[in-house]
Formats: C-alpha cells, sequence, structure tokens
C-alpha cells in the first residue's frame, strides 16, 4: 500500500532564515513516525506545512496520492487530527463542547456525536463525567486526553502529534505514553509525533527520524540509529539523552 | 372605513401645517422671548411647542433655514455681523437680504439689548472708570468674556483695536459663571447684555460705550416665510410692546421664579403658575428622552461598530484607517459636531441629530476593544480552530468572537457610560434629556436646578455599569469567567 502523506523536496524559509531544507518524507500506514531532534531544527514546521498553516516555498506535498493545495487543504484538515503542546481547547466551550465541536458544525446527529464521545471516552480513560467541565478545571493531563478525543473525533486518517506530553509531569506522561500507544494499536492509526525527548521517542515509534537544522539526518530504527550514528551528531544527540540515564 | 382614516389623515396634516416650533438660544432672555412668542401663538389657535436654549447663533440660524424650527427671537446687530455679514446694514437692508432666504423679521420689539462691558460698582468707583475708553490705563483689569463675544466680528478683537486696549488678561468662561467670577472678585470685566437681570442684581456698572462701538441689537423674531400667518400675526402683535425695563424685569422674574414659563405669563399678565408642570413629570420625562438617546445611539454604535471591529483586528491599511478615523471623530469637540451636523439637511435640529452624534462618540471604545479583544487570541487557539477545518465564519462565531466578548463587552460599557454623560448636550439642539435642566440651571445660575440632571444623569450610569456587570454573566461564556 501506498504511504498516507509523502513530502518531495520541501523546503521552508522565514525571512532569511532556513526551517526546513529539502526534506522528503513518507509515512507509512498504520505506524507511528517519530520526528526528532533539537528545539529549532524545523519538525515542528514540518507538521504546520501538512495541514496548511504555512505554506512550503519549494516542493510538493501528497495525502493519499493527492496532492495538498489550497483548494484541498480544507477537506484534508478534517481527514486529520492534531494535538499541540497545551491542548489547544478553547476555554469557553467544555470539554464536551470542545470534542463536539467540529461534528455539530458538519451537522451530525446530536445521537451520533454522544456515542462517538462515549467510545472516545472509553478509548483514552477520559471519566465521562468530566465531559461538563470547562478546560480550566481539568488537569494537564486530563485535558491533553480531552485534546486527543477532539482529534481523534471524525476518525481520522493521520494524526498529528506536536509535542502533546511536553508540559506534563513523568508519572502522567508514562500513562499517556502507555494509553497513546494502545490506542493507535488499536486503531491502526497512522500518526506523526513531534518530540525532542529520545525516550518518549523510543517508546511510541516505529520509525525514528532525526533532524538537524531543517535537515534530516538519519532514519530508521531506534536501536538503527544508536548502533550506526550516520553522523557524529547522532552520535551525540543519543548519548546526550541516554548518558544521562546510565550514569 | 377607508374615507374616515383619509379624513383622519388630512385633519393630521391640516394640524400640523398649522403648529410651529420655536427656537431659543442659551440664555434666559432669549428662552423667555420664545416663551412669549409660544403662547401668543398659542392663543392664536397655533399649536406651538418651544425647543429651549440649542446653543449659538449658528445652530438657531442654521435650524431656520433647514426648517427644524420656524420662529426664533433674534437681535438686529447680530443678524448684520454674524448671519448675514454685513457691518452697519439698515433694517431695509437686513429685511432684502432675508428675504433672498425665505426668511421673515418682524419689527423689532421696542428694546436695544447692546453688549455692553460691566464692572462691580466699587470697583469700577474706586479707578473712576465710567467708559470703556477709561480701561486703557488699567491694562492689569482682568476680562472674564464669553467664547461668543470672543469670536464675534462685533466682539472683543475689534473692540479692543477700536479702542486700543490690552488683550493679555483675558479669560473666556460661560455667561452665567462670568457673572459669578465678577462678583467674587476673580475678575473685574465681562460683556454682558445691557438688558440682564443680573445687573441690577448684583449692582453693576454698564460702562458707556463712548467712542459708539456696538451695533444695535434690537429684538426681533426671525421666521420662516412658510410659517401659518396666524402665527405670524401673533408674533406681529408683540412688536414694539417691550422696553428695556420691562425687559429687565420679565429676565428678573425668569431668575427669581426660576421658570421662563412664569416670566411669559408675567408679560402676557397672567399670573397662575397653571402651566407649570410638576417635578416628577419633568423628570420622567427628561429621564426617558436620556436613556432614548443613550439606547438607541449605542444600539447603532454596536451593530456598526463590532463589524468595524472585526476588520480593524486583522489589521493593515483598512485597519490602521477604521481605528484612526473613529479616533479622530473622539477628539471633536461634541459642540462642534452637533453645530457640524446641523445644517446637514437629513439632521437638523432633531433627536436624530443628537442619536448621530452620540453614536460617532460611541464607536471608538467599542470598535478598539472589539479589534483588540480578537488581536488577543492565541496563535494556537487560532490555528486549533483552523486546523479543525472550520470555515472562516465558523471560527469568528463559534470561537473568536466567544473568546473576546469579555473585552468587546468591556468596550460596550464604556461607550454607555460615556453616552449617558455626553447625552446631556443633546440639550443644546433641543433634543431634550437631563442636559435641559443643566444647562437651564446654568443660565439661571441655579444649583438645584442644575442637580435636578446632574444627579439623575450620575444615577443612570452607576445603573449601566450595574447593569452590565450582569449582562457579563450572560454574554461572557461560564469557562472564561472561573478562576483554575
Amino acid at each position: 500500500m501506498n504511504p498516507l502523506v509523502q513530502l518531495r523536496g520541501i523546503s521552508k524559509h522565514f525571512e532569511k532564515e532556513v526551517a526546513v531544507s529539502n526534506v522528503d518524507l513518507e509515512l507509512e500506514r498504520a505506524q507511528i513516525t517519530v520526528l526528532i531532534g533539537p528545539s529549532g531544527c524545523g519538525k515542528s514546521t514540518i507538521l504546520r506545512l501538512i495541514v496548511g498553516l504555512i505554506a512550503a516555498d519549494e516542493g510538493n506535498m501528497y495525502f493519499d496520492s493527492a496532492p495538498i493545495s489550497s483548494d484541498t487543504i480544507t477537506s484534508i484538515r478534517r481527514r486529520v487530527g492534531y494535538v499541540i503542546q497545551d491542548g489547544g481547547l478553547f476555554p469557553h466551550l467544555t470539554a464536551n463542547g470542545n470534542v463536539a465541536l467540529q461534528a455539530r458544525l458538519l451537522d451530525r446527529s446530536g445521537k451520533e456525536v454522544k456515542a462517538r464521545i462515549a467510545e472516545l471516552c472509553a478509548l483514552t480513560r477520559f471519566p465521562e463525567n468530566l465531559l461538563d467541565r470547562y478546560p480550566v478545571e481539568l488537569s494537564g493531563g486530563q485535558r491533553q486526553r480531552v485534546s486527543l478525543m477532539r482529534a481523534l473525533m471524525l476518525s481520522p486518517e493521520l494524526l498529528l502529534l506536536d509535542e502533546p506530553f511536553a508540559a506534563l509531569d513523568p508519572l502522567v506522561r508514562a500513562n499517556l505514553h502507555r494509553d497513546l500507544k494502545e490506542i493507535c494499536a488499536r486503531l491502526r492509526q497512522t500518526v506523526l509525533l513531534v518530540t525532542h525527548d529520545l525516550a518518549e521517542a523510543a517508546k511510541l515509534g516505529s520509525l525514528i527520524v532525526l533532524m538537524q537544522s531543517g535537515r534530516i539526518i538519519q532514519s530508521g530504527t531506534f536501536d538503527e540509529l544508536r548502533d550506526h550514528p550516520a553522523t557524529p551528531f547522532v552520535a551525540e544527540f543519543f548519548n546526550a539523552q541516554l548518558g544521562g540515564l546510565q550514569s | 372605513m377607508k374615507l374616515s382614516a383619509l379624513l383622519l389623515i388630512a385633519s393630521v396634516a391640516t394640524a400640523q401645517s398649522d403648529s410651529v416650533v420655536i427656537g431659543s438660544k442659551k440664555f434666559t432672555e432669549s428662552y423667555v422671548l420664545a416663551e412669549i412668542a409660544r403662547q401668543a401663538c398659542q392663543s392664536a389657535g397655533v399649536r406651538a411647542e418651544h425647543r429651549q436654549g440649542m446653543g449659538g447663533t449658528i445652530i438657531l440660524w442654521e435650524a431656520l433655514r433647514g426648517g427644524g424650527i420656524d420662529i426664533y427671537p433674534e437681535y438686529t446687530g447680530t443678524i448684520a455681523e454674524e448671519i448675514l455679514k454685513q457691518r452697519g446694514a439698515t433694517e431695509t437692508d437686513i429685511q432684502t437680504a432675508l428675504e433672498q432666504q425665505g426668511i421673515g423679521m418682524t419689527k423689532d420689539l421696542g428694546f436695544n439689548n447692546t453688549y455692553a462691558l460691566v464692572m462691580r460698582r466699587e470697583k469700577a468707583a474706586r479707578l473712576g472708570i465710567k467708559s470703556i475708553s477709561d480701561l486703557r490705563g488699567h491694562p492689569e483689569l482682568k476680562f472674564g468674556l464669553t467664547h461668543e463675544f470672543l469670536d464675534r466680528r462685533d466682539g472683543w478683537r475689534p473692540l479692543s483695536a477700536r479702542y486700543g486696549l490690552a488683550r493679555t488678561n483675558v479669560v473666556g468662561l460661560e455667561h452665567a459663571l462670568g457673572y459669578a467670577g465678577l462678583v467674587s472678585g476673580e475678575i473685574d470685566v465681562k460683556d454682558a447684555y445691557s438688558t440682564d437681570a443680573k445687573i441690577a442684581d448684583y449692582d453693576l456698572v454698564v460702562l458707556a460705550d463712548d467712542w459708539q462701538f456696538f451695533p444695535q441689537y434690537k429684538a426681533v423674531f426671525l421666521f420662516r416665510k412658510n410659517t401659518s400667518a396666524a402665527a405670524i400675526a401673533a408674533l406681529n402683535k408683540l412688536t414694539g410692546t417691550i422696553d428695556e425695563t420691562r425687559m429687565m424685569r420679565l429676565n428678573a422674574e425668569a431668575e427669581r421664579t426660576k421658570s421662563y414659563i412664569a416670566a411669559a405669563q408675567l408679560y402676557s399678565g397672567e399670573s397662575s403658575e397653571s402651566g407649570a408642570e410638576s417635578l416628577s413629570h419633568k423628570l420622567w420625562r427628561w429621564i426617558s428622552r436620556h436613556l432614548e438617546l443613550a439606547g438607541a445611539s449605542l444600539a447603532l454604535a454596536v451593530v456598526v461598530g463590532l463589524p468595524l471591529g472585526v476588520i480593524a483586528s486583522r489589521g493593515g491599511a483598512t485597519g490602521q484607517t477604521i481605528l484612526a478615523v473613529t479616533g479622530i471623530i473622539q477628539t471633536i469637540p461634541s459642540l462642534a459636531l452637533l453645530a457640524l451636523l446641523v445644517p446637514v439637511p437629513f439632521f437638523g435640529i432633531s433627536v436624530r441629530t443628537a442619536i448621530v452624534a452620540l453614536f460617532l462618540y460611541s464607536l471608538l471604545p467599542i470598535v478598539r476593544n472589539t479589534a483588540s479583544g480578537l488581536q488577543d487570541i492565541s496563535r494556537p487557539l487560532r490555528e486549533s480552530a483552523v486546523v479543525l477545518g472550520l470555515t472562516a465564519g465558523q471560527r469568528l462565531r463559534r470561537i473568536y468572537l466567544p473568546l473576546a466578548s469579555r473585552s468587546i463587552l468591556a468596550g460596550i460599557k464604556t461607550s454607555a457610560v460615556i453616552n449617558i454623560g455626553t447625552a446631556t448636550l443633546a440639550a443644546l439642539i433641543g433634543a431634550g434629556g437631563l442636559g435641559e435642566p443643566i444647562i437651564s440651571g446654568l443660565n439661571l445660575n441655579d444649583h438645584v436646578t442644575i442637580l435636578q440632571g446632574a444627579v439623575p444623569a450620575a444615577l443612570l450610569a452607576l445603573l449601566v455599569q450595574l447593569a452590565f456587570d450582569f449582562l457579563d454573566r450572560i454574554f461572557i461564556p461560564r469557562g472564561l469567567r472561573i478562576k483554575s
């Protein structure tokens, strides 16, 4: 089967600064791909390019073999779920309101929406009795679960996660890692996860793509990257994060 | 059925053509003369309404030309100098010039209310000042002059030039307040009308115009040529019936009783005050008109200001222009804005004009708060809305406007409170409201009357504030009101 998303020779500049340079990337279906690298390496920019928040200067992108363009982007967005670091939940809507928003605007029936939300609560282990709460009344971990439910509401083909666990404390993060992995496996979900945390990448990713200064330096499994670093930077990146664990 | 409806319309139409609107300027004598004219018209069977204290000459003149009013009392000197700008025009010249504009003028009422300079008797005696030319030797004297006198073509500049007076010690003061300043010694010389009741009340000296600078200011009524014949006949009967002493007495009566109606009744010989309105009735009339003015203008400002704010929030040249223009409107003095609107055909002297002026003033807080409220929405939230595949309209209605609701409501609240205050100025163009007692109280130097307008206005502003605190709970989503 063809990859769900393909990037061919994508470049993006902000003013004179290079954000992404000549990137080729393919997202295989039913697989978690992890984009990793130091901050400012261009990993979040790639997510923003895929959902059309910014436009590429050069190169082509395809979603399910169809080109991503300004004409197709709105319909593609409905096939993509997106979760950002602080969740991006709308503070004026309850958890339920946030999750149901898209479906309601698409005129889905109330019954259908309700059933789907119950299903998502079970899937993301979010207590149904908290659905009437506003984001400000929820804990950080609960907010990310709501955000995940919102992203999954329309059963998207692609799930984009932009450092969704970065602001959470380690225990909550570990629980969410475990749940997310289970959810993705059960749904056979195609995922692109952005993180700077190598342990997270190791736990969740089947394919790890390491970036530096807007370029992809190496991609492969965790073991491949650790055992056969393509450049000294790869080795250094691994040592810096894993060294702390070993000492 | 149809026929009776037609008859009704016809009778209403004739009744309207036989009713007149009489305007007056913002000083006691003008109020009294207009009230005398109103009572004379009423007695002649013409329905007459008195729009009190509509600001200065230009506003009244434009209202007369535009048909906002039919009649108002004026002075020949003002007509020649200010309206026709023909210095030294004879009465026949004036008649002809007015005729061409479709305006008629009665013969004079019998007195000459010229401009004069007045001083405290004791101070004038001490310095040996009897005439205006005597002032030349005393550049230390402080002049407190009305703004109109300062700017008039027959006012301070040519007067001081003719007499060679120093122009250094001069301040602009409201007329009634000027008398208070003169009595307390804060100023030494002020401009006055020669029939002012205050001249006798405060025992002031009128300085002789020894070089005959001031033109004649004979009181007349100006009227539109198409005013009903019965009304014009009633006005003509008044000519030659009031001399200086009688006018001064009528002015004094108005200031003593705090009622123009009473003074006008003194003229016609009735002593009863049966026409007087009870205070509670007046208060109700003022407050309901005040709320109408502030409410209608605010509603208009919300309907127009919200979309403008949304456009302004997008920045760019258009956004900048919107904010700049609404900002500039805010800096126009309210009296000037009213004076600018009155000559415009559709507006004139009307409630409509007052509402439009208030509307223009309420725009800025609403536009600016809407724009800044929208601009303050964080990037992650904006992008979340985009990424969820919401259309531009859905994003605005479902996400951005609710998120900006607190700021938008604060802007509307600011406008509402300012509007309650500014609406008092509507009385200057005869639109009524709580400004009516404030302005007439100011002219009569009567604190009680001023407070009758000022206190309810302050209470209204407070009530509006409370009402909006309540509206916050309805319009600001609960999720934005609870603290974590």
